[in-house]
């Protein structure tokens, strides 16, 4: 066959190798198939190493009670003992380190997530005990009068 | 050539049985792909919410948030909390403010008043990705950047996303969006950082009401995998056929 037929076939195949080389070093060596098949397993397999190493950050009463026990012991006892200290005290990351204060968040929009009476017969929302927070003590703060470790119709 | 009336049956014989073989046996499976199909986890996180017991405080949101690193004023979660007020004359009220991220503390839905005597029923429906056996988000990915593990947790590998957004799409209980920092498909994790060092995700440790909970549905002694055994739940869009692995107490035919 003449030379100017091979010519075009060699360029095809330089192109493709070309293309397979390139995708040979630009795939990560774990891309490939794992448990659940290729419908829905095909990835790239240290990722999910990746996704475990997460920073935990939310770090649960566990973390806090050894440090602030008599906290701990006051919030356990009473009604909030189903709150965790970190839906008011803020995330704890590696606290004492970083960061080394927690901001508080005492302001009455926390409280009112819950306490802001709604008429719901078909929920649990409907039993909490709850104010109408436009006519309730509008100008304070919800911890100038409860305690909002253990809290009490009667106030601190 | 001659050929025999043996001869002629045997060949035709010989031909038969080739063109019978199916293609699939001369398929070799690689040997990691044989110990998959033998090999099963014990593993299967699953999700169940308790909507009678949800109160809408949204502590949830705001932990998941804090805790993944999703943008806290930025109009998008990975888990929200919808409040449904079906009034007695069947009409429906919806909504869902930032995700619920501040908790519901008005009366008012969609801006409109709503009388305490006119309401039938009214619940909170927490919403997170339901970590589908069949996740169509994951079939329509183009590059791989999104897959499923061997414990059912849908994840997404953000180095390899395109962006396209096709799962986003797919997706239809709508759990997936666009991270702004990253610029990559986001969504729940099911916190397998934590649940991987044996803790519960953020939004159940979050939860004051045990509204939420996660357990290992391939585990017949886990709580989760006994409400789900033996109590009536049921799962959002069963007609997909995604098959959703959260599941709901409580749900009613007006929830999405």
């Amino acid at each position: 066959m003449k030379n100017h037929v091979y010519r075009p076939f060699i360029v095809v195949v330089v192109v493709i190798a070309l293309i397979l080389v390139a995708r040979y070093l630009y795939v990560p060596k774990d891309f490939g198939i794992y448990e659940r098949g290729f419908m829905y397993g095909y990835h790239r397999k240290s990722n999910e190493a990746e996704w475990e190493a997460f920073k935990v950050k939310f770090r649960t009463k566990e973390y806090c009670k050894d440090c602030h026990p008599d906290k701990y012991e006051a919030n356990m006892s009473g009604k909030h003992h189903v709150i965790q200290c970190e839906n008011c005290h803020g995330v704890a990351i590696d606290h004492p380190e970083n960061p080394p204060k927690l901001t508080i968040d005492r302001s009455r929009s926390l409280c009112i997530r819950c306490h802001a009476k709604l008429p719901y017969p078909t929920s649990k929302r409907g039993d909490l005990p709850g104010i109408n927070p436009e006519e309730h003590n509008t100008d304070m703060e919800c911890v100038t009068c409860h305690n909002p470790h253990k809290p009490d119709m009667e106030g601190w | 050539m001659r050929q025999t009336r043996r001869d002629f049956l045997k060949t035709i014989t010989r031909g038969a049985v080739v063109s019978a073989l199916p293609l699939g046996a001369f398929k070799f499976l690689s040997p990691k792909e044989a110990r998959a199909a033998v090999e099963s986890t014990n593993v299967r996180w699953g999700f169940l919410v308790d909507t009678y017991k949800c109160v809408g405080c949204g502590f949830c949101v705001k932990a998941c948030k804090l805790e993944n690193e999703v943008p806290y004023d930025a109009p998008v979660t990975r888990t929200w909390v919808e409040r449904y007020v079906i009034l007695k004359n069947g009409k429906m009220l919806a909504d869902t403010p930032m995700g619920g991220r501040d908790g519901f503390t008005e009366q008012k839905v969609q801006e409109q008043d709503v009388p305490p005597k006119d309401i039938a029923k009214a619940f909170f429906v927490p919403k997170l990705c339901n970590q589908c056996e069949n996740p169509p988000c994951v079939q329509v990915c183009p590059v791989g950047a999104t897959y499923q593990r061997a414990d059912g947790v849908v994840l997404v590998d953000r180095s390899w996303c395109i962006g396209c957004g096709y799962c986003i799409m797919a997706c239809p209980y709508g759990v997936r969006f666009f991270h702004p920092v990253y610029r990559t498909a986001e969504k729940c994790t099911f916190c397998i950082h934590r649940l991987v060092k044996g803790m519960n995700t953020a939004c159940v440790d979050a939860c004051p009401f045990g509204a939420r909970k996660v357990g290992n549905l391939k585990d017949p002694n886990d709580p989760v995998t006994k409400v789900v055994l033996n109590e009536r739940v049921a799962v959002l869009k069963p007609e997909y056929g995604t098959k959703p692995q959260a599941f709901y107490i409580g749900l009613d035919e007006n929830v999405r």
